[in-house]
């Protein structure tokens, strides 16, 4: 019997669609080059930039006034740290609380708006947030302060670690509620003895990188921080920060201010890196840690 | 020493599903009840309507007289009182992953307040070994977390875990589904021992596990509790077709 | 044993202090919109809707119209996700698709590690080492070969639209990268072996069986990618020129909406002014909610209410 087959497995497959995936695969490849080169140079330029200048002096000095050599950012490392902190002490307890609401009580429509509207937060441009944090704070006190910069700050963690909190804690399986409620153990202390302390490595994740996007955001603090070239421990006072400090020198017009600010970016990515893996790292252990 | 267990007009529903239709049953003292039929029937529903456990499903709830001992557990009492008393043992094991051995054994008493060291130590032995799972974990009780022992021995920390708080019952919904048949074995061997100090009810698809274990045996269909006798009459002679139907295996 | 009394309390009270913390979300949200309404009245009244379409940007007299910081702003997102979206495209396509096994997971976190890194950064960065390339190399390149089209006239300076369009671009690509693989690897294995089996090369397989399908998650990616370049504020801020004009060439310096509330925010005398600006903030909030909803909405629809998370 005579058959016509198409012969298909016979034919090669055309040139023009062979080439046409190498030069796809070839595409892809490139543009994973091209992203991977920014980052590469970003990293080498903080280090070969920053590093000359990172010295005992800069870490431990204020700045000097303009045209004199020397000084440092030590008191906007220190700034940094009381606005962060502020920051936390607002922003986790209530992140945390909001994630716990959600996972445990919120299978309702109001929990579905809570969470549609965290999601939307997160989007916020940090520049609105500091706009109303200024409204806020700024306003009322008359002036500028750590207490502002960390409540904008803190704006802008609450729906973050909300939403992973939630996430962390949806994760626990329910055989492990219900062997508490089994127990007679109430459910608040489920919730916090048992549920919590069952998905603390990823909430404890979770808030840490939080921490360390707020660490890098320089908008918010633009006018309600502001900034300060002294020491300030007190929250009601304008306050220094890192990435304010660095904005400032960069765009000064002093190549010793440029240098610094090299030596305070170096700085302030080291630490960020350093946070989000030291966390990372003690997440991955912290499972076993099970001692009551 | 355990109690019996009365109920009457047991009611419960899943939202507007009725799962549970009018059960009366008295289950006696210091003896394993089994509970058994299709799936779907209401049997786990049923178990978890004696320490009030369905009402934590949302949209759920039960109405009726339960009366472990003297007490009617749907009588006003609140649900994280009426659980101290009762323990209860669930399909999938669940220890609690990030707590050792020891405190797992240790959670019902530290979590309802008691802290007393020693006494504690006593109680979480005596439990382990009433569990059968002593000998196996006595030296690294306080070092390893309970979810790195195998299956069947995760079900013997639970039930350890249960017994830590003294119940005067204890249920069991279908303990050994997940287990291997060794597994399997060693825990029916146990339900044997505790007999003696506690009631038990026992949740099975498992009619060999039913005659195995349990004097007496409910059949539950549809919500319904079509048959309750000594185990022993149910699977050679039983009263009702359907219960008939079921054990020699014509559905479910 | 000791039995702690009925915790009835307690479980309302501390399922009131959770739903409290709920609340507080939506607190925000309506606090954001309060502020952002009240301080921009003053502004709202004296010019109405004209605000918006008006180029003069004159604080000494008091007249404000914000049309260069909307057009700058939009200029210098078009331009960044011109570049971005291919790139996070192809870097999403080869990570997914293409690369060995053991590479996947280092290139997926390199990706992301370009997300951790702050503004401020990608801005000192900007100034010194990517503002001199283009304005000694490729400016002048474009201006040669390109100049014609009117995008790529003038005086290379360096700094300019151009400057911001690149940046932005290298800010967005994670995020566009990240939903874009999201999406990709939540489409089944079965449409790319369906497509394999007609005899289809690796690329027409990827082409037809998983990005078409991805379509609208990636459609979502991109827009997330624009809400996300609309708001950036300080690596634009930095190397924009940060002049309120209107220019059709690229090497031309301009001005953001962002921008200007960043610069003159802190400095604004007179309660227009600083009314002003508030508005513009309204106007960048608006747009940028909008713009999210709809990325969540089309990312949502691909992979099903998985969280997406917006940043990194």
């Amino acid at each position: 019997m005579a058959t016509t087959t198409a012969n298909m497995d016979l034919k090669p497959l055309s040139l023009q669609r062979r080439l046409m995936d190498s030069l796809m695969t070839g595409a892809a490849a490139l543009a994973v080059v091209l992203v991977l080169l920014p980052l590469g140079a970003i990293f080498a330029y903080l280090v070969y930039k920053g590093i000359g200048s990172l010295n005992w002096a800069f870490l431990t000095q204020t700045p000097k006034p303009v045209g004199e050599a020397g000084g440092g950012m030590a008191n906007a490392i220190a700034g940094s740290v009381l606005i962060l902190g502020i920051a936390s002490l607002i922003g986790v307890p209530m992140g945390i609380g909001a994630g716990i609401y959600l996972a445990e009580y919120g299978r309702n429509r109001l929990g579905n708006l809570i969470r549609f509207t965290a999601d939307v937060l997160n989007g916020v441009p940090s520049i609105i947030v500091g706009i109303v944090a200024y409204g806020l704070v700024v306003l009322r006190q008359g002036h500028f302060s750590a207490l502002a910069g960390g409540a904008a700050l803190a704006l802008m963690m609450i729906p973050t670690i909300t939403r992973t909190t939630e996430e962390m804690l949806l994760l626990v399986p329910l055989g492990v509620r219900e062997a508490a409620y089994g127990l007679g153990v109430s459910r608040w202390r489920t919730t916090l003895s048992i549920t919590l302390r069952t998905a603390t490595s990823g909430v404890i994740t979770g808030i840490m990188l939080a921490f360390a996007r707020i660490a890098g955001e320089t908008a918010p603090l633009l006018f309600t921080a502001f900034g300060n070239q002294y020491w300030n421990w007190n929250m009601n006072q304008p306050t220094a920060a890192l990435p304010l400090q660095i904005f400032t020198y960069a765009i000064s017009p002093f190549d010793e201010w440029h240098r610094q600010a090299w030596a305070g970016a170096l700085i302030l990515i080291i630490l960020i890196v350093v946070s989000v893996s030291a966390v990372r790292l003690a997440a991955s252990r912290g499972m076993l840690k099970g001692a009551n | 020493m355990g109690v019996g267990i009365q109920v009457e007009q047991l009611n419960a529903w899943f939202g507007k599903t009725q799962a549970l239709k009018n059960i009366n049953i008295k289950m006696a003292a210091n003896h394993a009840t089994a509970v058994i039929g299709p799936s779907g029937c209401g049997k786990s529903t049923f178990v978890r309507c004696l320490n009030r456990m369905h009402e934590t499903i949302p949209e759920a709830r039960a109405e009726g007289k339960v009366e472990i001992g003297d007490l009617n557990i749907y009588n006003g009492t609140p649900a994280v009182q009426v659980r101290r008393r009762i323990g209860m043992v669930f399909q999938k094991p669940n220890p609690f992953p990030t707590m050792s051995i020891y405190d797992n054994v240790a959670a019902g008493l530290k979590l309802n307040g008691f802290h007393d060291r020693k006494r504690l130590d006593e109680i979480v032995e005596k439990s382990l070994l009433a569990a059968a799972l002593w000998d196996e974990v006595k030296d690294t009780a306080k070092k390893k977390s309970g979810a790195s022992l195998s299956g069947g021995q995760q079900q013997r920390l639970c039930i350890a875990r249960a017994l830590a708080v003294e119940p005067q019952v204890l249920l069991m919904d279908e303990p050994c589904s997940a287990l291997d048949p060794i597994s399997t074995g060693k825990i029916e061997e146990l339900i044997f021992q505790l007999k003696e100090r506690f009631t038990i009810v026992i949740v099975t698809h498992n009619m060999q596990q039913a005659s195995r274990v349990a004097e007496f045996t409910g059949f539950f269909l549809l919500g319904s509790l079509i048959e309750f006798d000594k185990t022993e009459k149910i699977f050679t002679n039983p009263s009702d077709k359907r219960t008939e139907d079921y054990i020699t295996g014509r559905f479910g | 044993m000791a039995g702690i009394g009925t915790s009835r309390v307690a479980d309302t009270v501390f399922q009131g202090a959770m739903l409290a913390c709920g609340l507080s979300v939506l607190a925000l949200v309506g606090l954001i919109i309060y502020q952002l309404i009240t301080k921009s009245s003053l502004s709202w009244h004296a010019f109405g809707w004209k605000f918006f379409f008006a180029s003069e940007w004159d604080p000494v007299n008091d007249q404000f119209g914000a049309w260069p910081f909307i057009y700058g702003t939009l200029v210098s997102s078009a331009v960044a996700l011109a570049l971005a979206v291919p790139l996070a495209i192809g870097v999403a396509v080869f990570i997914t698709e293409m690369s060995p096994r053991w590479l996947r997971a280092p290139l997926a976190f390199t990706t992301e590690l370009l997300a951790a890194i702050p503004s401020v950064i990608y801005g000192l960065w900007a100034i010194f080492v990517l503002v001199p390339l283009l304005r000694q190399y490729v400016e002048p390149f474009l201006g040669r070969y390109l100049g014609w089209t009117g995008f790529f006239s003038g005086t290379p300076y360096g700094i300019g639209m151009l400057a911001a369009g690149v940046i932005l671009a290298i800010m967005v690509v994670p995020i566009i990268s990240a939903i874009t693989r999201e999406v990709m690897t939540a489409v089944p294995q079965q449409q790319r072996e369906a497509v394999l089996a007609l005899g289809a090369t690796r690329w027409e397989m990827i082409r037809t069986g998983v990005l078409r399908n991805a379509r609208a998650g990636i459609l979502g990616g991109v827009i997330l990618g624009l809400g996300r370049a609309l708001g950036e504020t300080m690596a634009v801020t930095m190397v924009i020129g940060n002049r309120p004009e209107i220019a059709k060439s690229l090497f031309a310096p301009g001005y953001t909406m962002a921008s200007v509330i960043a610069n003159e925010f802190s400095e604004a005398t007179g309660d227009t002014y600083l009314s002003a600006l508030v508005e513009v903030g309204l106007a960048l909030f608006i747009v940028t909610i909008i713009v999210n909803i709809l990325a969540q909405v089309l990312v949502w629809s691909v992979t099903r209410g998985m969280p997406a998370r917006s940043s990194t």
